[in-house]
């Protein structure tokens, strides 16, 4: 499959904004009482949510969970209203009721963060059945990880979707960690995807790290969602850099293992191909990043500057 | 007017509001085709009316079913799934209580779960503590949640329209013994607002709380003790969130003496709710202590004269009230 070179730049781009702003937000976090809460991070396994939602339409819906960022950014959230949302402001996408482990918008069809581990599938299973019940073109994305795949409401979910042949792609970011259990000590079958055959659908394993090759696997199980031919479960192996919240002393990674997964960052891999085959030149690199240098200030200077809001906001919002 | 049982009068609303919305639609265990059929069940024909493409039959798999309630409301459409019976919220309650209730606030007011679950509830076929458990207390006790337990067929006719109408998410607990207990329903299309309670009967001596299935008892109980000049006042609150503090408050304030009668067990029940609301708004106006009159806490039993005993009746009412009121 022959992928554009603005498809491939348009993953670049995602994939240089999420890291960016997550490492200004694991700076952030060092400063005490700046965001509140825990601060889950997906730095390092950002190709997945890039080639993901380079696969994409607009109208397609995306459900993620506790490392949400790079999923967000690469649907098209806007950088400034997630910022202040995880700083706690009005002015985020929640207005401060979410922070940064629920952050549902929208206006870009994310319709629902959720972190509590195996909520995402069964929630997903009802959006492909409405996108089913409406006869649209479209898909929904359900983001999980490796814990996940231990919840019963995984197994209901899996089991419907392919029942009623739903357009959902059901994608198993196995960062080989879930909490501080290393994957082994978790699971038995070698693959997330293995069990995608008790379901009947198609289970497939890909490398996490490799934008390109995640973007051909989601395009793949998309078609075929939206042909009717039901849900596919794409298991993609990658590895998380930082630990389960900023806080988390990740006593339990071996550091090796993290350099040795450092050194296969899914960044430079992404930009040394288009480097060498001349999709884009070092200046318009730099030029890149300098853009989204200054989109992720701006988002922080936006979330800075932002009002708290005022306590009796806490009684808004509870029903329609 | 017509009069048939709780169970047809369900399957009237669910009828006229498929037929009004095409985005209503409706899925659970065994609601097209199941080991029931009865033109008294509250989805009996449906599916042969709609089709299987609106009329889902599920796997058992709850937390799929409230799952796919909570997905399809979020992207427009109106669900109304059943949960068979009501101890199965169990299964069913981290999409009702993590997500169902709590999304919107989550969204900052942007999104909407327009959906109802229904629960089929209460004691009396003996089947036992894992047939028959009112949790109703348990879904009040999230918020985001509107909980309502009708006690008559045309309440639940309208209650449940209103439900289907409603933005938020609904958990609407039928108790199985009504559906074959026939009442009036109007035959013109009606709606009723949720959380307005009902004067089920007038009375001047003493306000007898209750919702769902006691609302029966407590009438039964009112006709016998008025025959003592006692005069029950019965509110049947019908809708539990939101509660209809006015009308409960202005009952207290009226009579001076509050019993709260409700079949599910008593630590944690919701009269201890409605106890609490009158001790801090209508104290001043009480003559006598408050009663609850409840089922004890156990699971209920099967046996049949075990589940009698569980299950409150007209002469515990009256003990209780009698308690208060000479």
């Amino acid at each position: 499959m022959q992928i554009s070179k603005q498809k491939k730049i348009e993953m670049l781009r995602s994939l240089l904004l999420s890291r960016k702003f997550e490492e200004e937000l694991t700076e952030l976090c060092k400063i005490e009482r700046k965001i509140p809460g825990m601060m889950i991070l997906c730095t390092g396994q950002e190709a997945v949510g890039a080639g993901v939602c380079a696969a994409l339409q607009p109208k397609d819906v995306i459900v993620t969970n506790h490392r949400s960022h790079s999923h967000l950014l690469a649907k098209g959230a806007d950088p400034k209203t997630l910022m202040a949302e995880i700083f706690g402001k009005r002015t985020g996408c929640n207005k401060g009721k979410s922070g940064t482990l629920h952050m549902a918008v929208p206006e870009v069809n994310a319709l629902c963060t959720t972190t509590v581990v195996g909520g995402g599938p069964p929630i997903a299973v009802g959006i492909a059945f409405a996108q089913q019940y409406r006869q649209g073109k479209w898909a929904t994305v359900c983001f999980i990880g490796d814990g996940a795949a231990n919840e019963g409401s995984f197994h209901e979910a899996l089991n419907l979707a392919s029942v009623w042949a739903l357009p959902v792609i059901f994608v198993c970011e196995n960062n080989l960690y879930a909490g501080a259990q290393r994957y082994e000590e978790h699971t038995k079958s070698p693959n997330i995807a293995d069990r995608a055959g008790g379901y009947a659908m198609p289970g497939v394993v890909v490398d996490g790290n490799d934008a390109l090759a995640v973007y051909r696997s989601a395009l793949e199980a998309r078609t075929r969602a939206v042909a009717g031919d039901g849900p596919t479960l794409i298991e993609y192996k990658t590895y998380r850099w930082r630990g389960h919240g900023e806080n988390d002393l990740q006593i339990y990674q071996p550091k090796e293992e993290i350099a040795a997964w450092q050194a296969m960052c899914p960044i430079p891999k992404l930009r040394g191909d288009m480097l060498a085959q001349g999709l884009i030149s070092k200046d318009e690199l730099r030029e890149m990043e300098n853009r989204i240098d200054a989109i992720v200030q701006d988002a922080i200077g936006f979330a800075e500057e932002s009002p708290y809001p005022e306590p009796p906001e806490a009684l808004e919002d509870v029903f329609a | 007017m017509r009069s048939f049982g709780m169970g047809q009068a369900i399957n009237q609303a669910l009828r006229e509001e498929m037929l009004r919305d095409p985005d209503v639609f409706l899925a659970g265990e065994g609601i097209g085709v199941g080991i029931h059929s009865s033109p008294m069940l509250p989805t009996a024909g449906l599916l042969k009316d709609f089709g299987a493409g609106r009329v889902k039959d599920t796997p058992v798999s709850e937390a799929a079913i409230a799952g796919l309630a909570v997905g399809a409301a979020v992207a427009g459409l109106r669900p109304v799934v059943e949960i068979m019976f009501n101890p199965f919220f169990t299964l069913a309650s981290d999409m009702i209580v993590n997500h169902a209730a709590k999304l919107r606030y989550l969204s900052g007011g942007k999104s909407s779960f327009p959906l109802v679950v229904r629960m089929k509830s209460g004691a009396g076929f003996g089947a036992g503590c894992q047939h028959s458990h009112n949790l109703e207390a348990w879904a009040a006790h999230c918020p985001g949640l509107k909980v309502i337990m009708p006690s008559t067929p045309a309440d639940a006719k309208g209650l449940l329209k209103s439900a289907i109408r409603d933005p938020n998410p609904i958990v609407f607990i039928e108790d199985m013994m009504l559906y074959f207990v026939p009442g009036p329903v109007p035959e013109e299309e009606y709606l009723i607002p949720i959380g307005q309670a009902d004067i089920k009967r007038q009375g001047a001596d003493v306000t007898v709380v209750t919702w769902s299935k006691m609302v029966g008892v407590a009438l039964k109980a009112a006709e016998q003790i008025a025959r003592e000049g006692i005069e029950m006042e019965i509110v049947d609150l019908r809708t539990l969130v939101p509660l209809d503090k006015r009308t409960l408050i202005d009952s207290v304030r009226k009579t001076g003496r509050l019993v709260v009668l409700h079949e599910a067990t008593r630590t944690g029940g919701f009269a201890g709710e409605v106890a609490a609301v009158v001790m801090e708004e209508a104290f001043d106006s009480l003559k006598a202590p408050l009663r609850r009159v409840t089922g004890p806490d156990i699971p209920v039993p099967a046996s049949p004269p075990l589940e009698r005993f569980y299950i409150p009746s007209e002469e515990n009412l009256i003990l209780a009230v009698k308690e208060i009121v000479l």
